[in-house]
C-alpha cells in the first residue's frame, strides 16, 4: 500500500485529538480527508507530516515506517505539506523560498541552479509570478504553499484547507489546481478540508473523521448519503 | 613610515575584525550569541596555559584549544537547538556560557594566575624577533601580515556563506522552524553547523589576541563584558554587508581608544556603559550598523534616478 495509517492515536493530556484513526491511500489517488472544526483533520494530518508524534499506531509510506520521524526526514521520503493557514518565509523572495524547498526536499542531490529551475517550474505550474512575499494576497499565498511543497519532489502531497479564506471562484480553481499537479506531476495527494461542496468534485474516495474517529470513508456520492456525514455536518453549511 | 601606534591600531582592527565578521556569521541569521567571549577566552587561555606549564607550542595548542571549543560550543548550542531555545532565551544561555567561561578562568589562579592574568613566558631572548615555534614576534609588521591573512580568510568564509543556500535555510529557519523543516531542512544541524564555523573563528581571534598582546585576561578575553562589545562592535557597524563588522570594530577600537585618553582609568567599566547606551541607540535609530546606513544613502539617489 502506498500510504497505510493503522490506528494512530494522539492525546494532548486529558483529551484524544485523534483515537485509532486507520485507512488507505493508494498510489495516484486523491484523498479527501474531511470532517468538521475540531474533528483531528489537522492533527491526523501532522502526525503524517512529522509535525507531531504519535502516542500509538502506525504510519507506513511505500513499505517505510514514517510514522514519528521528524519532519525534515518525512519531506525526504517523499511527503510534502502545505499549511493551512500560509507560513511563507517573508524574508526570502518567491523565487527563493520555492528553490530552497527544491535544494533541502526529497531529492537532495540538486545543485543550487538545478533547485531554482525546479522552482521556476513550480511557480509556473500553480501560476505565480517572481515577486516578493510582501503584499501577496491570500489566495497567492495559498499557491505559494502549494509551490513550495511542490519543489521538494514529494511523491504524496499533503493539503491542508487549501480553500479557506478564498471566494466560490478561487475555490474551483483551486480544486482544479489539484487535479492538475496530480495529471502533470503523478503526484498523489491527501486533502484535508472542511468544506465538502468543491472537495465532492475531485476527490476519488472521502475519510470522514469527526471527534478524532473515523465514521465514514468511500466514494464522494455515498458518502454524502451516508447517515453518520449528514448528522454531523447537519446545520452547517459546509456543502455549500 | 608609519608609528608602532597606528600599526597597533590596525593590527586591532583587523583582529576584531576578524572576530566580529565571525560572530555576525550566526548574529545576522538570527542567533544572537551572548557567548562569544567564552570562545575567545578559551582559545586564548588554552593556547597560553599549554605553553606555560607544558610547554607546549602553540601550534599544537592551537587544534587543542579548537577542539575544546568546538566541544563546549556543541554542549551548549546542541540542545539549545534541540529544543528550540531561541531568541532571548538563546541569549540569556550563551550570557551564562561566556560568563561562567570568565569565572572559571578567574577561579583556577593557580593556574592561570586569576584576574590579574597571564603573561606567556618570553621566547624572544637576547635580540631574536622571530620565535617561530613559539608563536612569538617582536615586528609588528609580521603581527600585521599575519592577522590580515585571518581577517582576509574571515572575509572569504562570510562570502562562502552568504552566496550558499544554507545561508538561505538559516534565514528561513530564523523566521520559522517549522516551516523550515517541513520542506526537508535539518534545522538543527544547519545551525550546529553555522555556529561551529562562528565559535572556531573567535576562538582563533583569541589565539592570535593573545599571542600578539603577550598577555591574557579573564576580562579581556572573556565575560560579559567582552561579549557585549563582540555584540554593540557587529551591530555599530552593520552585520549585514561584508565590511560592516570591520568597520565596527573600528569605531568601538576608536571610541574605546577615545575614552581611555579623554578620561584614563578614572571610570572603570565606563566604556561598556557606553557600548550599552549606544547600543540601544543603534538598535532604534540605525539597525543596518554604520556601513549599512551609508550604503543606503549612497544607493537611495541612485535608484530615484
Amino acid at each position: 500500500m502506498f500510504l497505510q495509517v493503522s490506528k494512530l492515536t494522539k492525546r494532548f493530556g486529558g483529551f484524544t485529538a485523534v483515537s485509532d484513526v486507520s485507512f488507505e491511500v493508494a498510489e495516484g489517488e486523491i484523498l479527501g480527508l474531511i470532517g468538521p472544526n475540531g474533528s483531528g483533520k489537522s492533527t491526523t494530518f501532522n502526525l503524517i507530516a512529522g509535525a507531531l508524534k504519535p502516542d500509538a499506531g502506525s504510519v507506513r509510506f511505500r513499505g517505510d515506517e514514517v510514522g514519528g520521524l521528524p519532519a525534515y526526514r518525512v519531506a525526504h521520503a517523499g511527503i510534502g505539506r502545505t499549511y493551512q493557514i500560509p507560513r511563507p518565509f517573508k524574508k526570502l523572495s518567491l523565487l527563493e523560498n520555492v528553490a530552497l524547498a527544491a535544494f533541502y526536499g526529497a531529492n537532495s542531490r540538486l545543485s543550487r541552479e538545478k533547485a531554482f529551475e525546479l522552482a521556476k517550474d513550480s511557480l509556473k505550474l500553480v501560476g505565480l509570478q517572481e515577486t516578493k512575499v510582501e503584499g501577496l494576497g491570500a489566495s497567492a499565498l495559498k499557491k505559494l504553499e502549494l509551490a513550495r511543497a511542490l519543489a521538494t519532489q514529494p511523491k504524496l502531497l499533503l493539503a491542508d484547507e487549501s480553500l479557506g479564506g478564498l471566494d466560490h471562484a478561487e475555490m474551483d480553481g483551486a480544486a482544479d489546481m489539484l487535479a492538475r499537479i496530480r495529471a502533470e506531476r503523478g503526484v498523489t495527494i491527501v486533502w484535508v478540508e472542511h468544506i465538502m461542496g468543491v472537495l465532492m468534485r475531485v476527490v476519488d474516495r472521502c475519510v470522514v473523521l469527526d471527534h478524532g474517529v473515523v465514521i465514514a470513508q468511500g466514494k464522494p456520492a455515498d458518502v454524502a448519503k451516508d447517515a453518520k456525514v449528514i448528522e454531523v455536518y447537519l446545520g452547517t453549511d459546509a456543502f455549500a | 613610515m608609519i608609528g608602532n601606534y597606528p600599526l597597533h591600531l590596525m593590527i586591532l582592527v583587523l583582529l576584531w575584525g576578524y572576530i566580529y565578521t565571525g560572530w555576525s556569521l550566526m548574529g545576522r541569521l538570527g542567533m544572537v550569541s551572548f557567548g562569544h567571549g567564552a570562545f575567545m577566552g578559551i582559545g586564548a587561555y588554552t593556547v597560553v596555559m599549554l605553553w606555560n606549564h607544558f610547554g607546549l607550542s602553540p601550534w599544537l595548542g592551537a587544534p587543542a584549544a579548537l577542539a575544546l571549543t568546538a566541544a563546549v560550543a556543541l554542549v551548549i548550542a546542541y540542545p539549545c537547538f534541540r529544543f528550540k531555545i531561541v531568541g532571548h532565551y538563546f541569549a540569556l544561555v550563551t550570557l551564562a556560557l561566556s560568563e561562567v567561561t570568565r569565572l572559571v578562568i578567574t577561579a583556577m589562579r593557580d593556574v592561570t594566575g586569576g584576574s590579574l592574568g597571564a603573561t606567556p613566558n618570553g621566547a624572544l631572548t637576547e635580540g631574536r624577533s622571530v620565535a617561530i615555534g613559539a608563536l612569538q614576534f617582536s615586528d609588528k609588521w609580521v603581527w600585521l601580515a599575519i592577522i590580515f591573512a585571518f581577517w582576509l580568510l574571515g572575509l572569504w568564509v562570510w562570502r562562502l556563506v552568504d552566496r550558499g543556500m544554507g545561508r538561505l535555510a538559516l534565514q528561513a529557519i530564523s523566521e520559522d522552524e517549522e516551516a523550515a523543516a517541513s520542506i526537508g531542512i535539518h534545522v538543527t544541524r544547519a545551525k550546529l553547523q553555522v555556529t561551529l564555523v562562528s565559535a572556531l573563528m573567535t576562538c582563533t581571534g583569541g589565539i592570535l589576541y593573545a599571542q600578539y598582546q603577550l598577555y591574557v585576561n579573564p576580562d579581556t578575553v572573556s565575560g560579559i563584558a567582552i561579549s557585549l562589545q563582540m555584540v554593540f562592535g557587529v551591530i555599530a557597524g552593520g552585520m549585514f554587508v561584508m565590511l560592516g563588522p570591520t568597520v565596527g570594530a573600528a569605531f568601538t577600537l576608536l571610541l574605546a581608544e577615545g575614552l581611555r585618553l579623554a578620561f584614563g582609568n578614572k571610570y572603570p567599566a565606563l566604556d561598556t556603559t557606553i557600548y550599552g547606551a549606544m547600543l540601544v541607540l543603534f538598535i532604534i535609530f540605525m539597525p543596518k550598523g554604520i556601513l549599512g546606513a551609508l550604503l543606503d544613502l549612497v544607493r537611495r539617489p541612485r535608484r530615484a534616478s
